[in-house]
C-alpha cells in the first residue's frame, strides 16, 4: 500500500498501450482543450510524472447518459484509464463493490485523500422534504454532496442535471431538483452541461485538471470557455442555408432532403452554447443537426420548459402549450383595432358639438384674417 | 356660441425633436419588419445553392443596422430632454406634479373614455401622452438591452459586449428572445394607437397636430 503510486503513463503502459498510442492521445487531448501544439509537451509531462487523481463519481437524479457518453470518447485511453477501476475510487454504476464495502471505499478515499480528490457529480440533488427523494446507503443525496464536497479539491457537475437540474427540475419540479452549484458554494465547481455532455468535452475537462492542476477558464455560468463559448449556430455547417434564408418547412419536405437550415422546425442552435458542431459525437461521426434533427438546446438551462421543441418560438408561460408570443400579440392587436374603431365612432357621436365649434372658430378666424390684413 | 378667436402660431417641436421623431419612426418600422422576418421567415422553395443567396443575412444586417441608429438616436433624445425647449424636457414625460396627474385623469375622462364633457387641451404633449411616451422610452430601453444582449453573443465589438450581462440576468437565451419578440407587439400596438390619436386630436381640436411633427408649429386659440 505504501509503495510509490504508479504515474498515469505507467498505468497506461501497463494496460498495454504503446508509447505511440500514448503520444497520440496527448496530442488529441491538446487539440480538444484548445492549447497550442507546444502545449502537448506539458500534457505528456503531466501524465508521466503525476499519479492518477483520486476520483469519486456520484450518481443522483440522473439517467447515466453522462457515463454512457463518456465511454464513447474518441480515444479508448480516456475510458480505459480515467474511467476504469484504477482511477475511480467510488462510482455506483461501475464499481465491483456493493453495500458496506462500497460505502467504506468512499469513506476511505475521502479520508485518505482529504482535500485532494476530485468530486464528479452526475445528476441533480432533490432538496424538497429534506431530500428524501434520492437516498443512497440511507443517506440523502443532499447530505452526501455536502459531506463529500467538504474536502474535495474541485467539483465537476456532469451534464445538465448537475449543472442546471434538467428534466427533474422542469416545472413543477416536485422533488426540488437542484444543481450542485446552488448547494455548494465554497468550492471550485465546473459545469459541463449537455444531455449528455460530449464525451471528448468531459475527457478534455478532466485532462486539463490533471495537466495544469488548476481549473480551466470558466465563463459566467461556470462552463469551460473552450467548449462552451460558441453557439452551435455559429459553427453549424448548415449556417450558409440560414443566411441564404433556405429553411426546412417540415421534416418530410424537399428542403429537408436538401439539408437546409432547421431554424423553422425549432432548431435551438442559435441559443445553445456547445461544441456539437465542432467536436461532434461518437468519435466525430455526426451530431443532431447533421442527422437532420433540430438542436433541442440540451445544454441550456431550462430547455425542457422552453418547448415545444419543433417550433421557433416557445409557448408563452401561463397560456396554452401552443400559444406563442405572436398569438398573444395578434389577439391584442385585433382588440386594439376594435377599440380604435369604437372610439372613432363614439368620438363622432359625442363630440359633434365640439367639432362644430372648432369649425365655426376657424370660419370666424378665417373671415377676420381676410378682413383684417 | 362660438367665440371669435384668432389662432396663434406656437413653435412646439424643435428641429431636433422632429428629426429624432422621424428617424426613430423609420428605425422602428425597419426593426419591426425585419424583426418579424427574423422570427418568422417566409417559406421559400428554391433549388439554388445556399452560396448564391444571402437574403436572410441581409434582413438580419438591416435589423442590426437600424438597431444601432435607433440606439444612438434614443441616447440623443435623452440628452435633448435636458437641453431642449419646455415641450421637449423630461419633466413632460414623468408626472411628478399633482397637476400632471389631474391632467392625466382629465384626458382619460374626456378623450379616451369620453365620459366627461369638459374639453381639455394642452399645447405640447398632454400629461397622459407624455407619460405613455415615458413608458415607451422604457420599452425602447428594454428592447435595446435585450437586443444588444443577444447581439453580444455574435460580436466582439465593445458596445454590444457592454450588454453581455443581460442574458444571464434575464434568465437565459430562451427567455431573452421570447421577451424581445413579444415586445414587437408593443411597438405595433403603440403605433396603431399613436397614429389614431394624432388624427383624433387634429380632428377634434383643429390645432394641426398632424403637421406639427413636420413643421414644428401648432395653432392655439388666442385668449
Ligand atoms: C423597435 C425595436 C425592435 C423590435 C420591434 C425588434 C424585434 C425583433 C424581433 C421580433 C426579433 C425576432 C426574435 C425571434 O423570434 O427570434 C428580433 C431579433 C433580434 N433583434 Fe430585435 N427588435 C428591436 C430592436 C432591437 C435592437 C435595438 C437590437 C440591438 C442590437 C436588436 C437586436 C436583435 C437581435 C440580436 C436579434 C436576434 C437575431 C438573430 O436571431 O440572429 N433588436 N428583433
Ligand atoms: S440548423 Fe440550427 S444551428 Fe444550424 S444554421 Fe440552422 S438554426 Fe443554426
Amino acid at each position: 500500500m505504501n509503495e510509490k503510486p504508479l504515474t498515469i503513463y505507467e498505468e497506461i503502459r501497463a494496460k498495454g498501450y504503446s508509447r505511440r498510442d500514448f503520444l497520440k492521445f496527448c496530442s488529441w487531448m491538446a487539440a480538444f482543450i484548445g492549447i497550442e501544439a507546444s502545449g502537448v509537451g506539458s500534457i505528456v509531462h503531466a501524465m508521466e510524472t503525476k499519479s492518477r487523481l483520486p476520483v469519486v463519481w456520484f450518481h443522483f437524479q440522473e439517467c447515466t447518459c453522462c457515463s454512457e457518453s463518456f465511454l464513447r470518447s474518441s480515444h479508448p485511453i480516456v475510458a480505459d484509464i480515467i474511467l476504469d477501476k484504477i482511477s475511480l475510487d467510488y462510482t455506483e454504476t461501475l464499481q465491483a463493490a456493493a453495500g458496506y464495502q462500497a460505502e467504506e471505499a468512499l469513506q476511505n478515499t475521502m479520508k485518505k485523500y482529504k482535500g485532494k480528490y476530485l468530486m464528479l457529480v452526475e445528476g441533480s440533488v432533490p432538496v424538497e422534504n429534506d431530500g428524501v427523494y434520492c437516498c443512497i446507503g440511507g443517506k440523502s443525496a443532499l447530505n452526501i454532496v455536502k459531506d463529500a464536497a467538504e474536502n474535495a479539491k474541485a467539483i465537476i457537475s456532469w451534464g445538465s442535471c448537475a449543472s442546471w437540474g434538467c428534466i427533474q427540475s422542469a416545472k413543477p419540479n416536485p422533488t426540488g431538483a437542484t444543481p450542485v452549484h446552488k448547494i455548494i458554494s465554497n468550492k471550485p465547481i465546473i459545469n459541463v452541461p449537455g444531455c449528455p455532455p460530449i464525451a471528448d468535452v468531459m475527457a478534455g475537462t478532466i485532462v486539463y485538471l490533471l495537466t495544469f492542476d488548476r481549473i480551466p477558464q470558466l465563463d459566467g455560468l461556470g462552463r469551460p470557455k473552450t467548449f462552451y463559448s460558441r453557439r452551435v449556430h455559429d459553427t453549424c455547417y448548415r449556417r450558409a442555408n440560414y443566411d441564404a434564408g433556405l429553411f426546412v418547412e417540415s421534416f418530410d419536405d424537399e428542403n429537408a432532403k436538401r439539408g437546409y437550415c432547421l431554424y423553422k422546425v425549432g432548431c435551438k442552435g442559435p441559443v445553445t452554447y456547445n461544441s456539437c458542431a465542432v467536436i461532434k459525437w461518437n468519435n466525430g461521426v455526426s451530431y443532431p443537426i447533421q442527422s437532420g434533427h433540430p438542436c433541442l438546446g440540451c445544454s441550456q438551462e431550462n430547455f425542457w420548459d422552453n418547448g415545444p421543441f419543433y417550433q421557433h418560438l416557445s409557448s408563452f408561460p401561463g397560456f396554452g402549450i401552443e400559444t406563442t408570443a405572436d398569438d398573444i400579440g395578434i389577439f391584442l392587436g385585433v382588440a386594439t383595432a376594435v377599440g380604435i374603431a369604437a372610439h372613432a365612432v363614439s368620438t363622432n357621436i359625442r363630440k359633434r358639438k365640439q367639432i362644430k365649434e372648432e369649425v365655426d372658430n376657424h370660419r370666424v378666424t378665417a373671415q377676420k384674417e381676410e378682413g383684417g390684413e | 356660441m362660438a367665440v371669435a378667436t384668432l389662432n396663434r402660431k406656437i413653435y412646439v417641436w424643435q428641429l431636433a425633436v422632429r428629426f429624432y421623431h422621424w428617424l426613430n419612426a423609420a428605425c422602428i418600422v425597419t426593426l419591426a419588419i425585419t424583426g418579424y422576418l427574423i422570427g418568422n421567415p417566409p417559406a421559400i422553395l428554391s433549388s439554388s445553392e445556399a452560396s448564391f443567396s444571402y437574403w436572410f443575412g441581409t434582413v438580419r444586417f438591416l435589423h442590426f443596422l437600424a438597431a444601432f441608429i435607433f440606439f444612438f438616436n434614443f441616447l440623443f433624445r435623452i440628452y435633448w430632454g435636458f437641453v431642449g425647449n419646455r415641450f421637449a424636457r423630461w419633466n413632460n414625460f414623468i408626472p411628478l406634479k399633482k397637476e400632471q396627474w389631474r391632467e392625466i385623469w382629465q384626458v382619460l375622462c374626456f378623450d379616451i373614455l369620453q365620459i366627461c364633457i369638459k374639453p381639455f387641451k394642452s399645447i405640447g404633449h398632454n400629461s397622459l401622452a407624455g407619460f405613455t411616451y415615458f413608458i415607451t422610452f422604457l420599452v425602447f430601453l428594454f428592447q435595446a438591452i435585450t437586443g444588444f444582449g443577444m447581439y453580444s453573443a455574435m460580436s466582439d465589438a465593445w458596445l454590444p459586449n457592454l450588454f453581455s450581462w443581460v442574458v444571464p440576468f434575464l434568465g437565459g437565451d430562451f427567455a431573452v428572445r421570447q421577451w424581445h419578440h413579444l415586445m414587437l407587439w408593443f411597438f405595433i400596438i403603440f403605433a396603431m394607437i399613436h397614429v389614431y390619436l394624432v388624427f383624433y386630436h387634429d380632428y377634434v381640436e383643429g390645432r394641426g397636430t398632424i403637421s406639427s411633427m413636420a413643421g414644428g408649429w401648432k395653432f392655439i386659440e388666442r385668449k
